[in-house]
């Protein structure tokens, strides 16, 4: 704990990216947690994760989860293990 | 027996019993109306897109990217436009997704299969007609987008024309897929619940909205208001309804409640399933994304063989029908 989190949001700039920034945030917030969220709307980067579908969490450059915007209450309980 | 009779002997008893409205009356009608079929299509709502979601769970698209790369032309276009129906997916994964399986190899147009059919099948759009037009309607609907997606994909794929994507995606390597962890029966279910909940408070205000004008067409426009203008004998009628369409993306869930009361105005079928599949395929905001990965020309040729496909249908469903 306490350590900082690399978090990256990977997306092309849709709602649906928004909206996995706002919960993710939240999310961070609720735990008390350090963080560092970095927004990556470039394709090429987008898919050297291999990721083809938008958006996706990245933390500490490991794929959490791609092509969906789980609750902020999820996101807490993925979040929480790390 | 109607699986849904139940449902109509309660609002029935709600409100010809409870409020006191009469049977006879256009508002007592109206109301009936109203909530019969805003329940009904919120039961349907709810159950085809979980279930939809459920299977999707199974589907990465990294998944469906190995699959499709491992098949051929046809085949592979009747698989790409099969997992299309199971896929919905936010038209701004568009780019990623087609960079993706082009550069693992996936042929062109198996490639465009699956994107046509993504969008085209569209399970609100499905779990929609069937509530408002019965499943025979609903069933006709993703069969004819699932063969429009085949052979539209498939003449793509034999026009070659591959030097007319941007040059840039032949050079882009994607990183293998992070392997993201075996799910059980809960998690998959949350997951669908959690997609279902989201999808249905994003659709549904639109869904009553469509209902209410529709029930106001229902109730106060002249019969037969299209049967002159739009009728089978308009053979402009089926282009014209596509190109309505294009404009209203996103909205096939108001859409389709207003043109079930248009149908009953003299809109024959072959239209009406035009327009949606227009409504929910052709979308400007999905082409201008496309337009990252295709050069004008390829994107002019995509949009003109699905509309054509589209408009083709259209016609032999009034012919037929």
């Amino acid at each position: 704990m306490g350590e900082k989190m690399k978090i990256k949001i990977l997306g092309t700039g849709c709602p649906n990216c928004i909206e996995l920034e706002k919960r993710t945030r939240e999310a961070i917030k609720e735990l008390g947690r350090k963080s560092e969220i970095e927004k990556i709307t470039d394709i090429a980067k987008i898919l050297s994760y291999g990721v083809m579908s938008t958006p996706a969490l990245v933390v500490d450059e490991k794929v959490i989860f791609s092509g969906r915007v789980p609750s902020t209450k999820d996101i807490k309980k993925m979040l929480k293990g790390i | 027996m109607d699986l849904f009779y139940p449902l109509q002997a309660f609002v029935d008893w709600l409100i010809y019993g409870v409020l006191e409205l009469s049977s006879d009356t256009m508002l007592g009608g109206a109301v009936n109306f109203f909530i019969f079929d805003s329940i009904k299509i919120l039961i349907l709502l709810a159950v085809i897109i979980f279930s939809i979601s459920y299977i999707r769970t199974y589907l990465s698209p990294e998944k469906i990217r190995n699959i499709l790369s491992r098949r051929f032309e046809f085949l592979g276009n009747m698989t790409a436009s099969s997992i299309g129906i199971f896929t919905p997916f936010c038209s701004c994964s568009a780019v990623p997704l087609f960079i993706g399986f082009v550069e693992s190899g996936v042929p062109l147009g198996v490639t465009f299969s699956y994107l046509i059919a993504a969008p085209l099948i569209n399970e609100v759009a499905a779990a929609l007609l069937w509530g408002m037009f019965g499943w025979q309607i609903a069933l006709l609907y993703v069969a004819s987008g699932w063969l429009i997606s085949v052979f539209a994909g498939y003449i793509l794929g034999k026009m070659k024309l591959e030097k007319y994507v941007e040059d840039y995606v032949w050079k882009i390597k994607m990183k293998n897929s992070q392997k993201q962890g075996k799910k059980n029966f809960r998690e998959r279910s949350g997951e669908a619940i959690s997609e279902t909940k989201s999808i249905i408070k994003k659709v549904f205000p639109y869904v009553l909205i469509g209902i209410a004008i529709g029930a106001l067409i229902h109730g106060y426009a002249p019969e037969n208001l299209l049967a002159e203008i739009a009728g089978k004998g308009n053979l402009l009628a089926v282009p014209i309804a596509v190109l309505i369409g294009v404009p209203l993306y996103s909205n096939a869930a108001g859409v389709i409640p207003i043109v079930s009361s248009l149908m009953e105005k003299g809109l024959p079928l072959g239209t009406a399933l035009a327009f949606m599949m227009s409504v929910v395929a052709l979308s400007l905001p999905e082409m201008i994304i496309l337009r990252k990965v295709l050069k004008i020309k390829l994107l002019a040729i995509y949009v003109a063989i699905v509309a054509l496909a589209i408009i083709f249908t259209g016609y032999l469903f009034n012919l037929i029908l």
